[in-house]
């Protein structure tokens, strides 16, 4: 919160007084925020709060109305597709439905970048891949079409693939949605030391409030078109009782209401 | 107002696609599978239509001439108004429902499922990996199935002509022969097929690459590329043969 000195530009990831409507509706207003670097922060909001759009945003998938984006030094409004290709090199996107290629096996959706961006030989690609799927805890999945894997599996093929290129950036879309428990846990520890060994800043939308206390530096809420920032310490001691009670009901009911925030995905 | 929004969006995903094609790599494994799967989802209906409508024609056509006496040109009639204009234009519509749908739907969900987005995140153009390819074998396929359909239609109404109604075999096959001219009738009905091609395989990849991302989105895109595609195939039909004749 206190980062106020380090301009813009510097920061891996910063939204500048961004306005964003689909057609008349409005999901991000005037709305401000920076994410650390080489840090953990989580994109905090209810269903339909605008967290996948923060992503959206970021990867250039799509363009505000107003304000700037900043990525890696970067202001991705109103760039041409050719120059976001440029900027999505240093990117990793996990989708919240996983987004791998149906028609591909999970090898060849692994593969297959490395060949488009990479001049490695079959042999080097094939290493690389398997100790990719190997630190996301997949094995013996090369051979299966995505739509024959298990939901917890299809986020850790999609994880695999966002750190595949040593990305700069990791931006992950609800990891934790439709999951139970124990993958829960997993994931979180996963991402946790991704981000330990590589240093990689992430930047995970959730609405998962314990996960987001155990494993967040810093947390940007959704509330109100706006951004309430700070570590989850602070966001769970704030003064407005409304936020303090959207950490803490939650965190009581963990379970009761986890089941009704599953959210509606696009399909 | 809409409708001149729409004709500007296609003519800029038409540039897109026409830019992908050229851009290197080329997608060859891409185009060669495309092409195989339209070619081989359409292989069937093109085939037993083709004959169907050959046999029809063979019937009538023979009904009709046996009234002047001109039965022995019963070949020329049948093959001049396939290759001319139902061989091209059967197909297209043919193609439409069963590839063109097909298409659609894939590219939609794809959409829907965010798969094309997550190729933008890895910096790979979906234009040019999953569009440009389909769009081209789309645009390829045609003649050749066009071709198959008339080849398939001469056969029919062969069978019923001669092997039905007795019309000499040596007269329907001359009588085809003689009828048809190599540039005005078998290029013109390539150049058809090619056109319809270019516009079956626009519009079903524009439907699905455009359409919202949802079940009902993908669903609507589907239906629409099926009536716009028949539409603008019969529209086209007629302004192809009132430009240039064929
Ligand atoms: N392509 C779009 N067209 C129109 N409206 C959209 C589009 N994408 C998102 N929205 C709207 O923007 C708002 C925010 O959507 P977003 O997907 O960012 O929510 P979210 O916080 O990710 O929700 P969830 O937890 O359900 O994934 C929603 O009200 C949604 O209806
Ligand atoms: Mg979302």
């Amino acid at each position: 919160m206190s980062r106020g000195a380090v301009p813009l530009q510097e920061t891996p990831v910063a939204f500048e007084r961004v306005t964003m409507h689909f057609g008349t509706r409005p999901v991000l207003v005037d709305f401000s925020c920076e994410f650390p670097g080489n840090r953990i922060s989580v994109v905090l909001g209810g269903s339909g709060a605008g967290k996948t759009t923060i992503l959206r945003l970021i990867g250039g998938l799509i363009q505000p109305q107003h304000g700037r984006i900043w990525v890696a030094g970067t202001n991705v409004v109103g760039l041409s597709e050719r120059q976001l290709y440029e900027v999505r090199r240093k990117l990793g996107m996990m989708f919240q439905g996983g987004a791998l290629l149906n028609s591909l096996t999970v090898y060849e959706n692994l593969a297959f970048p490395l060949r488009e961006h990479t001049r490695l030989s079959e042999r080097e690609i094939a290493d690389r891949v398997h100790a990719t799927l190997a630190a996301v805890g997949l094995r013996g999945v090369d051979h299966l079409l995505p739509g024959e894997l298990s939901g917890g599996m299809v986020k850790r093929a999609a994880l695999a693939r966002a750190i595949l290129r040593d990305p700069q950036i990791l931006l992950c879309d609800e990891p934790f949605s439709g999951l139970d428990p124990i993958s829960v846990k997993r994931i979180e520890a996963l991402l946790r030391r991704i981000n330990q060994e590589r240093g990689i800043t992430m930047i995970v939308s959730s609405h998962h409030i314990p996960s987001t206390m155990r494993m967040a530096h810093h947390v940007v809420l959704l509330w109100d078109h706006k951004a309430i920032q700070g570590t989850p310490q602070e966001l769970a001691a704030s003064p407005d009782p409304q936020i303090a009670d959207f950490f803490n009901e939650e965190v009581h009911e963990e379970g009761v209401r986890e089941p009704q925030h599953t959210p509606v995905q696009r399909w | 107002m809409r409708f001149v929004l729409e004709l500007g969006r296609i003519a800029a995903f038409t540039a897109d696609v026409a830019r992908a094609v050229v851009t290197p790599p080329p997608r060859l494994g891409a185009f060669v599978a495309e092409l195989f799967n339209i070619g081989v989802l359409s292989l069937l209906i093109i085939c037993v239509s083709g004959a169907a409508v050959g046999m029809v024609l063979g019937l009538q056509g023979y009904n009709t001439l046996v009234r002047f006496g001109a039965e022995e040109s019963l070949g020329a009639v049948v093959g001049l108004s396939l290759i001319r204009e139902l061989g091209p234009v059967l197909t297209a519509l043919l193609t439409t429902g069963r590839a063109g749908s097909a298409t659609t739907a894939e590219i939609g969900t794809m959409v829907a499922t965010e798969q094309l987005d997550g190729l933008r995140m890895l910096a790979i153009d979906p234009v040019h990996l999953v569009v440009a390819p389909k769009a081209l074998a789309m645009i390829a396929a045609m003649p050749l199935l066009s071709a198959l359909f008339i080849v398939c239609g001469l056969a029919g109404g062969y069978v019923v002509g001669v092997a039905l109604m007795g019309v000499d075999a040596g007269n329907y096959v001359s009588s085809l022969q003689n009828a048809v001219d190599f540039r005005d009738d078998v290029l013109g009905s390539v150049l058809k097929a090619c056109v319809f091609g270019v516009l079956v395989g626009l519009i079903s990849t524009f439907r699905g690459y455009t359409c919202q991302p949802t079940s009902a989105g993908v669903a609507a895109a589907t239906t629409s590329t099926v009536v716009v595609g028949s539409v603008s195939v019969l529209l086209f039909d007629y302004i192809i043969t009132a430009l240039w004749g064929v």
